[in-house]
């Protein structure tokens, strides 16, 4: 064995290309963000190199036009926070409903046929985010597929408005992140021991009961999983709420947008991407909290 | 009733459990929910598919079979321009990607822990976590101050952009290929006198492949479908395919966009499907 020292210097090497990459496109750039957060916004977008911490109190806050000193809550930023808080909820809540049942059928069929269900899963899962919203788009437009068929069925007389509201981004981001809570959920009932469940039937429990008391308390890990996958991309969601919510049903993700276009408040925008990744690492240790105390109470 | 009862009567000898051939592993209604799931998941992409091959200018009504809105795209400049673009991209990111993950996967695996690999894999992950308009943003804030400093307004950007956005997709399938690899192998070629480069070069480059193959091609799908980070990043006329169709999206839109849709669809397919087949061979 070589000495320690000599030994780590040569994985240092190997990795600094990668890390020198990451560190200039990826990790670095997200400092330069928490910094321009706190500078003034340039007339024509940018920033002045000026220190102001207004751009995080617009993030909450607004001071009237007339009375500077008349300050109240931003409620049209609240607004888009709780929607999209509450839309990513819902999505989860969602892909949790259609993805147990799913990822029960799939671990539940024969080995050999296993692998092409998981397949159709994967699939959706690797092809363009934006064309399978694109194809959301076109089933529920106006002039789209559903419209069509209700008119042409009779049971509308006008085309029901689809498009552009919340119930369009619900749809699409479960549509589009459900994989993600199907994958965990599979991969938890695949090492699930069905002496367990049918230990609980021996006991005269009901369908419901083992359900309950024997199923769901051990796949939870990969319910925990697939519930932050589905909740972290619909909370910083920006193509689906762009395409099916329209202009005026925007999610942070189309504020943040905003403050780098048409908005011209670059240290605003700042601040809000900052907000939504608070978020985000909230989530995720929450989740590292639940799957420590989950272990912790499975071993322990 | 009656005729059913009688033949789940009890045996004579000994009262048997009320139901037998019971599956436990069956639970009522959880099939058609998953079906209707499988249905829901793959009917939108279908209509799509179906509907780039209308003669009809319609996304509704069906007026035929015709490959007009095919020869349409094909015909179309700037989707072939920006199609070239997307492919060329994707070819570059995901190659230094998987150059650069594989030196990585080298250095992290197989080694006894050092200090620092802890922060190595938070930052080789952290695009994975960090939502994608924020490293959009990020991006965008960046590279505006170089693009001022130096004048500099080339592919660069984006190349750096995808080719950092890909480097955690490509390190994951060749860890995983490293960590399942038979060391005694390399441990042989050592015993029969091989230097450390010979027994890389003829032993665990040959093994590796496969890792390698797998991670370019998830990365090569990421750099081709990521369409936040490139909206942010890329300067006038450096449009991809995925920003393309994001702003063709607000106008009036026809079949066209389902056919180069479709087209996009079948090379991901293909390539997912390849990347299937190479990494169950592992198994």
């Amino acid at each position: 064995m070589a000495e320690p020292r000599e030994s780590h210097r040569w994985k240092w090497l190997l990795c600094a290309p990668a890390l020198t990459i990451l560190v200039l496109a990826a990790s670095g750039p997200l400092l330069i963000v928490l910094v321009y957060s706190f500078l003034t916004p340039g007339n024509m977008g940018g920033v002045v190199w000026q220190f102001s911490t207004d751009g995080w109190f617009r993030v909450f806050f607004r001071r009237d036009i007339f009375s500077p000193e008349d300050v109240s809550w931003n409620t049209a930023h609240l607004t888009i926070f709780w929607r999209s808080i509450w839309l990513s909820l819902q999505t989860t809540v969602i892909c949790a409903v259609l993805g147990f049942p799913t990822a029960w059928f799939i671990a539940t069929r024969p080995a050999n046929t296993r692998t092409v269900w998981l397949f159709l899963i994967t699939i959706p899962f690797w092809t363009n985010l934006l064309i399978r919203t694109f194809a959301i788009q076109e089933l529920i437009r106006n002039s789209g597929t559903i419209n069509t068929l209700l008119l042409w069925a009779g049971v509308i007389d006008a085309p029901i408005q689809m498009l552009f509201s919340e119930f369009a981004i619900l749809i699409g981001m479960a549509y589009v992140f459900l994989p993600l809570m199907v994958l965990p959920l599979y991969a938890a009932m695949d090492k699930l021991d069905f002496r367990l469940v049918e230990a609980g039937y021996d006991l005269y429990a009901s369908r419901l009961q083992v359900l309950r008391h024997v199923i769901l308390p051990l796949v939870k890990p990969g319910f925990i999983a697939g519930s932050i996958l589905v909740f972290i991309p619909s909370i910083g969601a920006y193509v689906t709420p762009r395409v099916l919510g329209g202009g005026r049903t925007m999610m942070l993700g189309n504020l943040i947008d905003l403050q780098f276009g048409q908005g011209r408040n670059w240290p605003l925008g700042a601040a809000l991407a900052i907000t939504l990744l608070v978020i985000v690492v909230a989530a995720l240790l929450f989740y590292l909290r639940t799957l420590n105390r989950e272990e912790g109470g499975r071993h322990g | 009733m009656a005729e059913a009862s009688a033949r789940y009567a009890p045996a004579a000898e000994k009262p048997r459990p009320r139901v037998r051939n019971f599956d436990v592993r069956r639970l009522p209604g959880f099939g058609a929910v998953a079906i209707f799931t499988f249905v829901m998941l793959y009917a939108p992409i279908l209509i799509l598919v179906v509907f780039s091959f209308n003669a009809a200018p319609s996304q509704a009504t069906w007026g035929g079979f015709s490959l007009q809105w095919y020869e349409a795209a094909f015909n179309n400049r700037q989707v072939r321009e920006v199609s070239i673009r997307s492919l060329w991209l994707a070819l570059v990111a995901s190659g230094i990607a998987t150059t650069v993950a594989t030196l990585a996967a080298l250095g992290t695996t197989r080694v006894r822990r050092f200090p620092g690999q802890t922060m190595i894999y938070a930052l080789i992950n952290q695009p994975l976590m960090v939502p994608e308009i924020v490293t959009g943003v990020a991006l965008l804030i960046f590279f505006a101050a170089i693009k001022v400093q130096t004048g500099y307004t080339g592919m660069g950007y984006l190349v750096a952009a995808h080719t950092a956005f890909c480097i955690p997709f490509a390190y994951l399938p060749i860890r995983a290929r490293l960590e399942t690899m038979d060391i005694t192998l390399e441990r042989a070629a050592a015993d029969l006198y091989a230097s450390p480069f010979q027994a890389f070069r003829h032993v665990t480059l040959p093994l590796l492949v496969p890792g390698i193959m797998a991670g370019f091609m998830l990365g090569f799908v990421i750099s081709l479908d990521a369409v936040v980070i490139t909206e942010f990043v890329k300067s006038a006329g450096q449009d991809t395919l995925p920003t393309y169709m994001l702003g063709q999206l607000r106008r009036n839109i026809t079949p066209e966009m389902n056919a180069i849709a479709t087209l996009f669809l079948a090379l991901s397919l293909c390539i997912v499907t390849a990347f299937f087949l190479l990494t169950r061979k592992r198994g």
